[in-house]
C-alpha cells in the first residue's frame, strides 16, 4: 500500500461546503406544508401535576395541533436503557428512563408536558402562553449526600434514598498494602463537570410519507442507526421504513449520542400522525435543561505508597449525580472509576461508587465522560503525596508508570464496554518526558520561577498525566465503489460531527486505490447509504470505522486488479493502481480507469462466469477484541494577578500518543478544541443549580464557555505507540485534549500562589477567580 | 394573561415592507414586525448559511456584514433592514469555483471542524480586516472574542486570519 496520503496534513473535503453556507444542517431542511414544534417545558424541578389544560392553545390560529401526554395513549413509554450496566458481581442498578411528555410528575426543570405544532415557530411559542398547567410543587432533591437520607424527598417514588446504582470493584487487597504502607494520604475531592454546549443546539426534522409508507428523519444525532432501529420499534415499522440521516450536525461532543430524548420521540410520531413534516429546533435556553449534561462527583479517596513514592493501593468512595433519569446506565461513573488508574501500576485498588437521583437534567457521557473525574483524583493525590514525600512532581509519576514490557495490562476490573480493563499497547514514559522537554520543566523552576517570583509576579508550573481508553466496539463498517466516473465513493454508518471523517476515511480509501483524497465521496451517517453501525462515540470513529473502510478498500483494489488482469491478459503482480488508472508496469500506453473497469464490471448483455458479483464494491466490518488505550501527558506555565485572580497561560503543551496518525492536521485540532473544552471545565464554566434545582446560570452569557482570549496558544507534541489491536495501528483521539485539564490547573494554580506554603490545596474542579478568592482568603 | 395574548396578536398582526439588497440581490417581502433579521435570511430568503446559534446575541454564530459593519443577526428584526445592505456567507466567495481569501486560508489552516460557527466568524473577520488589514496576533484574538467556537480552541482560526491578512495585503 502507497503511503502518500496516510498521515499527511491534508486539507479537509467538506470545508468548501461548509465555508459557503452550502452544508446542510437539520435547521437548514425545509418541507412544504412544514409545521413547527415548541415545548411546554416545567419551570421547577419537581412537582406533582394536577392539570394540563390545553383548550386555549389548541384554539389559537395557526396552530395545528397540541399533544399532551395523554394524547400519547399507549405510544407512551419510558425511554429505553441506552447501556445495560456492566456485569459487575454485587452491582445495585435502579433503572429509571425518561419519558416523552410528563405524566402525574416533572422531576427535573425543562421536562416537557406538552408539545405545540404550528404555522411558525413563532406561533407554536405564542401558544405555549396559553397553556394553563397546575403543578403542586414538590422539595427538590439536590444535594447528593441529604439524596441517599432514608427519609429523604425522592425523585422516582418507589426508589428509596434516591440510589440509581452502587457499585464496587477491586484489585487485590488494598486493607493489607494500607497495613504495610509507609504513608497514606486521604482526601476528599469535588470535580463538576458541565454541558457540552456545541454551537448548534439539537433538533429533528420528521417527515412521513404516506406514498412510500416511509418515515425521514434529520437528526442532530451521533448514532442514526441506533435512533433508526428504535424509532421503528417504537412506531411498529420495519427498518426499512425508517430513514434517519444525520447530516451535517455542528459539534456533538457527547450528549447528541444520547438518545431517546423526549422530541425525538414526539415529533416523529406527530409527523405520521398528522401526514405532515415537522421541525423543531432546540433554543439556546432549553440546551441548558433540555440536552442531557455532566456534572459533579464528590469523591473520599485515599493512597498507600512506600516511603519512596510507589503506590501499594488506592480506595476510592464516590457518590455520582445521574440526574432525574439514568438511561445511560453507568457508563460516566465506571468511566471514573476505571481511568483513575491512569498510567500508573496501582497494585490493590478498592472503589465504589453510588450514583444518585437528584432533580436535575439527565446526566450522560459529554467529551471525556466521566474520565476527568477520576484522573483528577489519581493526579491530586500524587500531587499532595510528592510534597509530603518530598519528591519531585514529575519523578513520583515517572516512579509509578507501567512499565513498556508489561503490556497488554490488565487492571483486573470491568470496564464500560463490559470487557476487563486492559491497556493494549503504551510507552509512558517518553511521553512525559517530551512534555518536560517542551515546557521547560527544570529551568522554568530553577531559573524563571525564582527570576520572576523575585519580581513579585506569580507563576506556576503544572503536569498532569492520563490515559483514555479509546475505539471500543462493537463494530463499525464501510462500503466502497467504484462509480463509473471514476470517483469512489464511501458510505459508513457513523455520524460526522466535525471530527474530519470526509477526509480521514479518504486519505485511506485513496492510498488503496491510487486515487485523489477529492476523488472519494464520503457519506456517513444516513441509514439509506450505510444500514449497520453503532455511531460516533468514545474516540472510536476512525479506529473503529477507520479500520472497516481500510478493509473494504483492500477488497475493492483486489477486484479491482483481477478485473484489470483480466482485461489485459496479464498477472495481477504486473499492474499498478495510481492517478485513477490501473497500468502495466513497463508497458507504455496499456492503462484502463477505474471508471472503465467499475463500468466493465457491470455488464448490460452477456454471461458471466457463475459466482460474479457486479460492480467494484466491497462492504466489510470492524470490531476490536477490545478498546485502544491512548495516552498522554499535559504541561502548562501559569500566571496569576495575586488581586484579581485572574489567570495567564503562558505555555501550554500537550504531548498525546494515540498510535498511529492518519492526519496530523486533523488530529491537532481535535487536541486544541478539546483542551479549549478543558480549560472552560477547569475554570470558567460551571452549571449553578440552586436548592430548588434551578439553573442559575442558563445562557451563554453567563455560562462561560471559552473564548479567544482564554484559549491559550497550545504547542502538541507526540509519540508514536501503534495500537496492536487494529491493522491500521491507530487509538483514538477525540477526548484526549480535554481529560486532564483540571488537576493540571490546581496544580499549576497552587505553585502559582504558593498555596503548598500556606497548607491550602485546590481539590476542586472548576475553579475560577471569585473561587480562589473564597479558598485563599478563608484559610488565611 | 389573556389580555397580554391579545396585545400580542396585534403586534403580530403588524408587517412591515422590506426591500434589503442582500449579496448584492435586492429582495422585497412583506414581514411581521417581530421577524429576526436571522430568521428572514435563513427562511424567508433561503440563504440557510447563516446560522443560529443561541437567539441572544452571545455566540456570534449569526454575524451578517449590515451596511459594513459585522452585527448580529439575531438581535435585529428584519423590518429594521429595510433599504439597507446586507452581506452574508454565501456572498463571500467571487463565484462557484473559487474561495475568498478569508475562506481559502480556514481550509489550508484546519480552521473549522463542525463548520457551524464559520459562517459568522468569516463574516466578523472579514469586517475585522477590512478595517485592519495588519492585525498582530492580540488584535486577532480580540476581533475574534466575540464569536464562539466549540471545536477548534481557536488557534487553527487564528492562524488563518493572520495568513488571510497577509494574502489580501498583496
Amino acid at each position: 500500500m502507497a503511503t502518500r496520503n496516510f498521515g499527511a496534513p491534508i486539507r479537509r473535503n467538506e470545508d468548501k461546503r461548509l465555508l459557503t453556507g452550502q452544508a446542510l444542517f437539520v435547521d437548514d431542511v425545509e418541507l412544504p406544508g412544514m409545521v413547527h414544534a415548541a415545548f411546554l417545558r416545567s419551570n421547577v424541578a419537581h412537582a406533582a401535576i394536577r392539570s394540563i389544560d390545553v383548550a386555549a392553545a389548541r384554539a389559537r390560529d395557526g396552530v395545528v395541533a397540541v399533544y399532551t401526554a395523554a394524547d400519547l395513549g399507549a405510544y407512551w413509554a419510558p425511554g429505553p436503557l441506552l447501556v445495560p450496566p456492566p456485569p459487575i458481581a454485587g452491582s445495585i442498578f435502579n433503572q429509571r428512563t425518561q419519558v416523552p411528555l410528563a405524566k402525574d410528575k416533572v422531576r427535573h426543570v425543562g421536562e416537557p408536558l406538552a408539545v405545540v405544532l404550528a404555522q411558525s415557530r413563532y406561533l407554536a411559542e405564542d401558544a405555549l402562553a396559553d397553556i394553563v398547567v397546575e403543578l403542586d410543587p414538590l422539595p427538590a432533591v439536590v444535594d447528593l449526600e441529604a439524596a441517599l437520607a432514608d427519609d429523604s424527598t425522592r425523585v422516582h417514588e418507589d426508589v428509596r434514598g434516591n440510589l440509581a446504582a452502587l457499585v464496587r470493584q477491586t484489585r487485590g487487597n488494598y486493607a493489607a498494602a494500607r497495613a504495610r504502607a509507609d504513608h497514606v494520604i486521604g482526601r476528599r475531592f469535588h470535580y463538576d463537570h458541565g454541558a457540552s454546549s456545541p454551537i448548534e443546539t439539537r433538533g429533528i426534522v420528521a417527515n412521513w410519507d404516506a406514498r412510500a409508507d416511509q418515515l425521514t428523519v434529520w437528526d442532530t444525532t451521533q448514532a442514526p442507526v441506533f435512533l433508526r432501529n428504535g424509532l421503528a420499534a417504537m412506531l411498529g415499522l420495519s427498518e426499512r421504513q425508517v430513514r434517519v440521516i444525520a447530516p451535517f450536525v455542528g459539534g456533538g461532543f457527547g450528549p447528541k449520542i444520547m438518545l431517546f430524548y423526549p422530541e425525538e420521540v414526539v415529533i416523529p410520531w406527530a409527523a405520521r400522525k398528522l401526514n405532515r413534516p415537522i421541525k423543531w429546533i432546540e433554543d439556546r435556553l432549553e440546551h441548558f435543561f433540555a440536552t442531557t449534561q455532566e456534572r459533579g462527583q464528590t469523591h473520599d479517596a485515599e493512597i498507600a505508597l512506600t516511603h519512596d513514592g510507589r503506590i501499594l493501593g488506592i480506595k476510592d468512595t464516590f457518590l455520582h449525580d445521574t440526574g432525574a433519569y439514568n438511561p445511560y446506565g453507568l457508563t460516566v461513573p465506571i468511566n471514573s472509576q476505571c481511568t483513575l488508574l491512569g498510567p500508573y501500576v496501582v497494585p490493590s485498588y478498592d472503589s465504589t461508587f453510588t450514583a444518585v437521583f437528584t432533580n436535575k437534567p439527565i446526566v450522560t457521557p459529554y467529551r471525556g465522560a466521566g474520565r476527568q473525574h477520576g484522573v483528577f483524583v489519581m493526579e491530586r493525590l500524587l500531587d499532595i503525596a510528592a510534597r509530603e514525600l518530598k519528591l519531585d512532581r514529575a519523578e513520583i509519576r515517572r516512579r509509578n508508570f507501567i512499565p513498556p514490557d508489561a503490556f497488554p495490562y490488565n487492571n483486573e476490573i470491568i470496564y464500560q464496554d463490559f470487557a476487563p480493563l486492559s491497556y493494549d499497547s503504551g510507552n509512558y514514559g517518553p511521553v512525559l518526558d517530551k512534555a518536560l522537554d517542551m515546557i521547560g520543566y527544570e529551568r522554568f523552576l530553577a531559573e524563571e520561577q525564582p527570576r520572576l517570583r523575585a519580581q513579585g509576579r506569580h507563576v506556576g508550573i503544572g503536569i498532569a498525566c492520563y490515559v483514555e481508553g479509546t475505539g471500543i466496539g462493537p463494530y463499525e463498517g464501510a462500503k466502497v465503489q467504484v462509480q463509473a466516473n471514476g470517483k469512489v465513493s464511501l458510505a459508513t454508518g457513523i455520524g460526522t460531527q466535525g471530527q474530519g471523517h470526509f477526509t480521514s476515511f479518504a486519505q485511506i480509501v485513496a492510498d488503496q486505490l491510487g486515487v485523489e483524497v477529492t476523488d472519494v465521496d464520503v457519506v456517513t451517517g444516513d441509514t439509506d447509504q450505510f444500514y449497520w453501525g453503532a455511531g460516533t462515540f468514545a474516540s472510536r470513529g476512525a479506529v473503529v470505522a477507520g479500520n472497516a473502510v481500510n478493509e473494504a478498500a483492500k477488497v475493492v483494489r483486489q477486484k479491482i486488479l483481477k478485473l484489470a488482469a483480466e482485461h489485459f491478459e496479464c498477472a495481477e503482480e504486473d499492474l499498478e493502481i495510481a492517478n485513477g488508472r490501473v497500468s502495466v508496469v513497463g508497458v507504455p500506453g496499456q492503462a484502463v480507469s477505474l471508471g472503465a473497469l467499475a463500468l466493465k464490471a457491470n455488464p448490460m448483455r452477456g454471461a458471466v462466469r457463475p459466482g460474479t458479483e457486479p460492480g467494484l464494491e466491497s462492504t466489510q466490518y470492524f470490531g476490536p477484541p477490545g478498546g485502544a488505550t491512548a495516552s498522554g501527558a499535559h504541561a502548562m506555565i501559569v500566571e496569576i494577578d495575586p488581586q484579581t485572580f485572574t489567570l495567564h497561560v503562558r505555555k501550554y503543551v500537550v504531548v498525546h500518543d494515540c498510535g498511529t496518525v492518519i492526519n496530523p492536521l486533523i488530529l491537532a485540532g481535535q487536541i486544541h478544541g478539546g483542551v479549549a473544552q478543558g480549560i472552560g471545565n477547569a475554570f470558567y464554566e460551571q452549571l449553578v443549580f440552586d436548592d430548588n434545582g434551578q439553573l442559575l446560570n442558563a445562557s451563554l452569557a453567563d455560562y462561560l464557555v471559552p473564548t479567544a482570549l482564554e484559549v491559550p496558544h497550545i504547542e502538541v507534541g507526540h509519540t508514536v505507540t501503534p495500537s496492536p489491536l487494529n491493522p491500521l495501528g491507530i487509538k483514538g483521539a477525540g477526548e484526549a485534549g480535554a481529560i486532564p485539564v483540571g488537576p493540571l490547573f490546581a496544580q499549576a494554580i497552587e505553585d502559582a500562589l504558593g498555596l503548598p506554603q500556606r497548607n491550602i490545596e485546590l481539590n476542586e474542579i472548576p475553579l475560577s477567580p471569585n473561587r480562589l478568592f473564597e479558598l485563599t482568603t478563608k484559610s488565611r | 394573561m389573556s389580555g397580554r395574548s391579545v396585545a400580542t396578536d396585534a403586534d403580530n398582526a403588524e408587517t412591515h415592507d422590506v426591500t434589503v439588497t442582500v449579496n448584492g440581490t435586492p429582495y422585497r417581502r412583506k414581514v411581521e414586525a417581530r421577524l429576526l433579521l436571522s430568521d428572514f435570511l435563513r427562511h424567508d430568503l433561503t440563504l440557510a448559511g447563516t446560522h443560529v446559534g443561541c437567539e441572544h446575541g452571545a455566540c456570534g454564530a449569526c454575524t451578517v456584514i449590515f451596511d459594513g459593519a459585522a452585527v448580529r443577526s439575531c438581535l435585529m428584526f428584519a423590518a429594521q433592514a429595510d433599504g439597507h445592505a446586507v452581506m452574508t456567507v454565501e456572498g463571500l466567495a467571487p463565484d462557484r469555483e473559487h474561495l475568498h481569501p478569508l475562506q481559502e486560508a480556514m481550509r489550508e489552516c484546519h480552521g473549522l471542524q463542525c463548520g457551524y460557527c464559520t459562517p459568522g466568524i468569516l463574516m466578523t473577520m472579514k469586517a475585522f480586516l477590512d478595517e485592519t488589514p495588519q492585525p498582530d496576533e492580540a488584535q486577532i484574538r480580540e476581533a475574534l472574542s466575540g464569536n464562539l467556537c466549540r471545536c477548534t480552541g481557536y488557534q487553527h482560526i487564528i492562524e488563518a486570519m493572520a495568513l488571510a491578512a497577509e494574502r489580501l495585503r498583496k
